[in-house]
């Protein structure tokens, strides 16, 4: 179990490692003359140079490369290029708003779409079974952005029954708090939702199918405690899909965010990507790229212990 | 989010398929594929003749028409700089076709070929494209492309190039899981061994197979790329002054208290596109899959009426079979037992009519072939047939009474207190995740109301009772860690735990090595003299019978043809089917000499070592 676990988290630093290399240059060779970008009409060749000295885009690019590698080793992500604070103050403000929403997503899709899933798997071709299918397969397909465009005209422009936009700080409301982010969420979860039923219901029937199913349920248990098994034998597929859900829905933040004006990442990000802010948006790269290897790191382990088997290989 | 659909496709599909053709008039026939495929041609044909079709010049302004409400001119409005909406929306559609198709060929270049030597070479090319693959999904892809958005200056194509690599590993894990299937086939070796090289085989045989995955990922994916395009628009990235959908909604959304038509037209377009892509797909994928079929509910309530109608005595005309003793003195009894299964081709009576009962304390031994029907008859005995199964008969006698009347809740209750079961092949039959003494305490805490303490005290006796060397340690273990004939002596253990009165064994040595069969059938012996239990016991070999049984029910494809006591059985079969199954179990066995001689002597004289003969000849 231990030799299992350091392999896991082994690969995941490389992964990050290998992500930050691969940004840092191709944010480099996209974006050549970043001083450009940044001062926009303001652009002297004389205040280029000045810029170019101040975020040190004259040295050569692998001295530079050395320079944020081994900064980000001592949890230094550097100064934005733009208004010259530091990048890791900066998204620690904006992240907890764009996490809160992905999480309380994350946490949607696994309740609701488990509960769907398993209802559909156990009686397939029931009505529940038919909508399940029906909604994963268009609801997976469109995108948060658009389903949020729907949610905010129906809820709160017509029946006014949440804030169309912007965030209240649960230290301010929790009530509040919740009400700014519960269309966001249902938004981007809808999609997962139906994603994470459609597959468990697949994977419900597969294991139902099983001739331990049949030996236990010779045994006299009660419905409930077979579901127990099936869901057991059935979560590790789920679990892998929810975890690459929590990247899509990443993204997926970004845009359904400045739908509802929340104050995270995501309008950062593009503004940094306009100003050509290269150290921010690698920052930004780097600091989801390791929610996204925790994620990982706990769905392995979480898979080691509901897969016996999967601790051995 | 593209990976998870790609396990959905991968299991949905038959790698073979059906030919192309015909797959795809049965795709027409179906009401959604034929509207999809209208809905979606239309769009194309929209796209293409935009030039055309587009009443107005979409960047044309005319002041006048400013968030002008629909008019006969224009009628889908102004926006709010003053251009035609309906002319901008057809533009638009030709901007995300095409947009759509950019993202999907650069997955489909990148995808498929690394997903074809993946599968198709294994090992190193196998693990490094996967690596990078899963790497690619572990990258949220809006942020990359917000930076390939900055360095391109807004570049639309390759924005949706960089879409479509990070749609790649998709195709990358369809085609490598698809391929791998296919791999496997022998067809595929024997064009290895005839020569062809590794490029022809491919074009040849695996692509063929690859080929309607493909297809049906592709509409999904086409689907999302045009979702990402239409939210990097919105976003204002990637749309410049062409007339995008995702552009129309930023606009319509910007102004949607006023005017929420503005919003509404562009959402509708993307909106219907989308679906119209993704119910294709599925409906696709639907044709090709192979189902089984299962019953409705209404199927099976009728089946419930049936079953409970009482028929009026001697009612039965063709049953096969016969009974010993009288229903409340046995201790199962069935009447006219047929088992029906749903298949792709209307029903199939696998059993058609059988009667027969077992006496308490009495071991009955139903042989036959594979596809005889006993199987299904144990099952229904135990009312555990598969989904799409059914059974029907004038009565199932348990404990001298007849279940058939019984709500299936009741029915559920006689396992595991009155019926045990024991299965045929022990590896499969114990939940992999679950450790051997969870699932040998947890029927007996939920079922027989034990406390922890005595669940664990009765499961580590009846381990032990079985022959389990180390039962503590068993019951720590987890069932991939034992042998087959352990794990069939803790399948036993849990059978008999419950202290059923009727033990039903199906197949028991089957799947067991040589030496350990006749110790099971041995402990088997015991256990039902032990617990006075009436046992069936499901064999196609009569080496088995003679070891073990009182009673033998000969049944051949869903009949019973033969049902009698052991010895006249040996002695003289009626049937010349019996007498083929007894001389095939005992075919070039040396000790045929000894077994008559001990069957003329009433008993068996040598059970033991002839069976072991006779099952080498089934090894």
């Amino acid at each position: 179990m231990l030799s299992f676990t350091l392999k896991r988290l082994l690969s995941g630093v490389i992964l990050l490692f290998a992500v930050a290399t691969g940004t840092f240059f191709l944010a480099h060779a996209a974006i050549p003359d970043p001083t450009l970008g940044l001062l926009g009409s303001a652009a002297t060749p004389e205040a280029q140079a000045a810029l170019a000295q101040k975020i040190g885009t004259d040295r050569p690019l692998l001295v530079q490369f050395g320079d944020w590698i081994g900064g980000m080793l001592r949890g230094d992500f550097g100064d934005s290029w733009k208004n010259f604070q530091p990048i890791g103050k900066q998204i620690a403000l904006k992240l907890p708003v764009t996490l809160s929403v992905v999480t309380v997503s994350i946490l949607l899709s696994a309740v609701l779409g488990g509960v769907l899933g398993v209802i559909a798997g156990l009686r397939p071709n029931t009505w529940i079974d038919r909508a399940v299918k029906a909604g994963s397969v268009i609801l997976f397909a469109l995108p948060g952005f658009w389903v949020a465009l729907v949610l905010v005209m129906t809820f709160a422009v017509q029946l006014k029954w949440f804030p169309a936009v912007g965030y209240t700080q649960p230290s301010q409301s929790v009530g509040g708090w919740l009400q700014s982010i519960t269309l966001p969420a249902i938004a981007l979860a809808l999609g997962a939702i139906v994603m994470i039923a459609e597959q468990l219901r697949n994977a419900i029937m597969q294991a139902d199918r099983q001739d331990y199913v049949r030996t236990l349920r010779s045994r006299g248990l009660p419905q409930w405690r077979i579901v127990i098994h099936l869901l057991r034998n059935a979560a590790p597929a789920s679990l892998t899909i929810l975890a690459l859900m929590f990247v899509g829905l990443l993204s997926g933040a970004i845009v359904v965010e400045q739908i509802f004006a929340l104050p995270g990442i995501g309008a950062m990000t593009q503004g940094a990507s306009q100003n050509g802010d290269i150290p921010m948006l690698l920052g930004i790269t780097v600091i989801t790229v390791i929610f996204v290897v925790i994620v990982n790191f706990l769905l392995d382990i979480l898979l080691g212990w509901i897969n016996p088997k999967a601790r051995v290989k | 989010m593209t990976a998870p659909i790609t396990d959905t496709v991968a299991d949905a599909v038959d790698s073979r398929g059906g030919s192309r053709g015909s797959t795809f008039a049965r795709f027409l026939r179906r009401p959604a594929g034929a509207i999809t495929t209208a809905i979606l041609l239309l769009i194309v044909l929209v796209a293409v003749f935009a030039p055309w079709l587009a009443p107005h010049d979409p960047n044309a302004v005319d002041l006048e028409l400013t968030r002008a409400l629909p008019s006969a001119e224009h009628p889908l409005g102004g926006d709010t700089t003053g251009r035609d909406v309906l002319s901008r929306i057809i533009w638009g559609t030709q901007i995300t076709l095409w947009g759509a198709l950019v993202a999907i060929v650069t997955s489909l270049v990148i995808g498929v070929p690394s997903g074809l030597a993946a599968g198709y070479y294994g090992g190193a090319v196998d693990r490094i494209g996967t690596w990078i693959s899963d790497g690619l999904q572990a990258i949220p892809g809006m942020i990359i492309l917000l930076i390939v958005a900055a360095a391109f200056r807004n570049d639309f194509t390759v924005l949706m190039i960089t879409v479509g690599v990070f749609m790649a590993p998709g195709y990358f894990r369809l085609t490598r899981s698809t391929v791998m299937a296919v791999r496997g086939e022998a067809y595929v070796d024997a064009a290895k061994v005839a020569g062809l090289s590794d490029i022809r085989i491919m074009a040849r045989h695996v692509i063929r197979a690859v080929i309607a995955p493909i297809v049906i990922q592709s509409a999904l994916t086409a689907g999302m790329a045009m979702g990402m395009q239409a939210g990097l628009q919105f976003l204002g990235i990637g749309g410049g002054t062409t007339p995008g959908w995702g552009a129309a909604m930023n606009e319509g959304f910007r102004v949607m208290r006023t005017d929420p038509l503005l919003l509404l037209w562009p959402s509708l377009a993307l909106g219907i596109t989308i679906a119209a892509l993704a119910i294709m797909g599925s409906t696709l994928a639907d044709v090709i899959s192979v189902k089984t079929p299962t019953l409705s509910r209404r199927e099976r309530k009728r089946i419930a009426r049936l079953n409970a109608e009482k028929k009026p005595a001697g009612a039965t005309t063709t049953t096969t079979g016969s009974i010993s003793v009288a229903a409340v003195d046995s201790a199962v009894r069935l009447e006219n037992l047929r088992v029906n299964y749903e298949t792709a081709d209307g029903e199939v009576e696998v059993v058609h009519g059988i009667t027969l009962d077992v006496s308490p304390g009495e071991v009955l031994g139903i042989v036959g072939e594979s596809g005889s029907g006993k199987s299904q008859t144990v099952f229904s005995m135990l009312d555990l047939l598969p989904k799409s199964g059914y059974y029907t008969a004038d009565a199932i006698w348990i404990g001298g009474e007849d279940v058939t009347t019984l709500s299936k809740r009741d029915r559920a209750q006689l396992l595991g207190h009155e019926i045990g079961y024991i299965p045929q092949e022990p590896m499969s039959n114990l939940d992999p995740s679950y450790t051997i003494g969870y699932q040998l305490t947890e029927p007996l805490r939920a079922v027989h109301g034990m406390s922890r303490a005595e669940a664990r005290d009765r499961a580590l006796a009846m381990l032990d009772r079985v022959g389990i060397v180390d039962p503590a340690r068993v019951m720590k273990s987890y069932p991939h860690e034992l042998s087959g004939g352990m794990a069939q002596r803790v399948l036993i253990a849990g059978a008999i735990a419950g202290r059923p009165s009727v033990l039903v064994a199906d197949e028991p040595t089957t799947a067991l090595d040589v030496t350990v069969q006749a110790e099971v059938l041995e402990l088997l012996r015991e256990l039902q003299q032990e617990y006075n239990m009436a046992l069936i016991i499901v064999t196609h070999n009569f080496g088995v019978v003679a070891d073990l049984c009182d009673r033998v029910v000969v049944m051949r494809s869903g009949s019973i043809v033969e049902i009698d006591d052991v010895e006249p059985i040996f002695a003289n079969p009626h049937s010349d089917y019996t007498r083929e199954l007894i001389a095939a179990s005992l075919d070039g066995a040396e000790s045929r000499a000894e077994l008559d001689a001990g069957l003329a002597s009433t008993a068996p004289a040598h059970p033991g070592a002839v069976h072991a003969t006779n099952e080498e000849q089934h090894a």
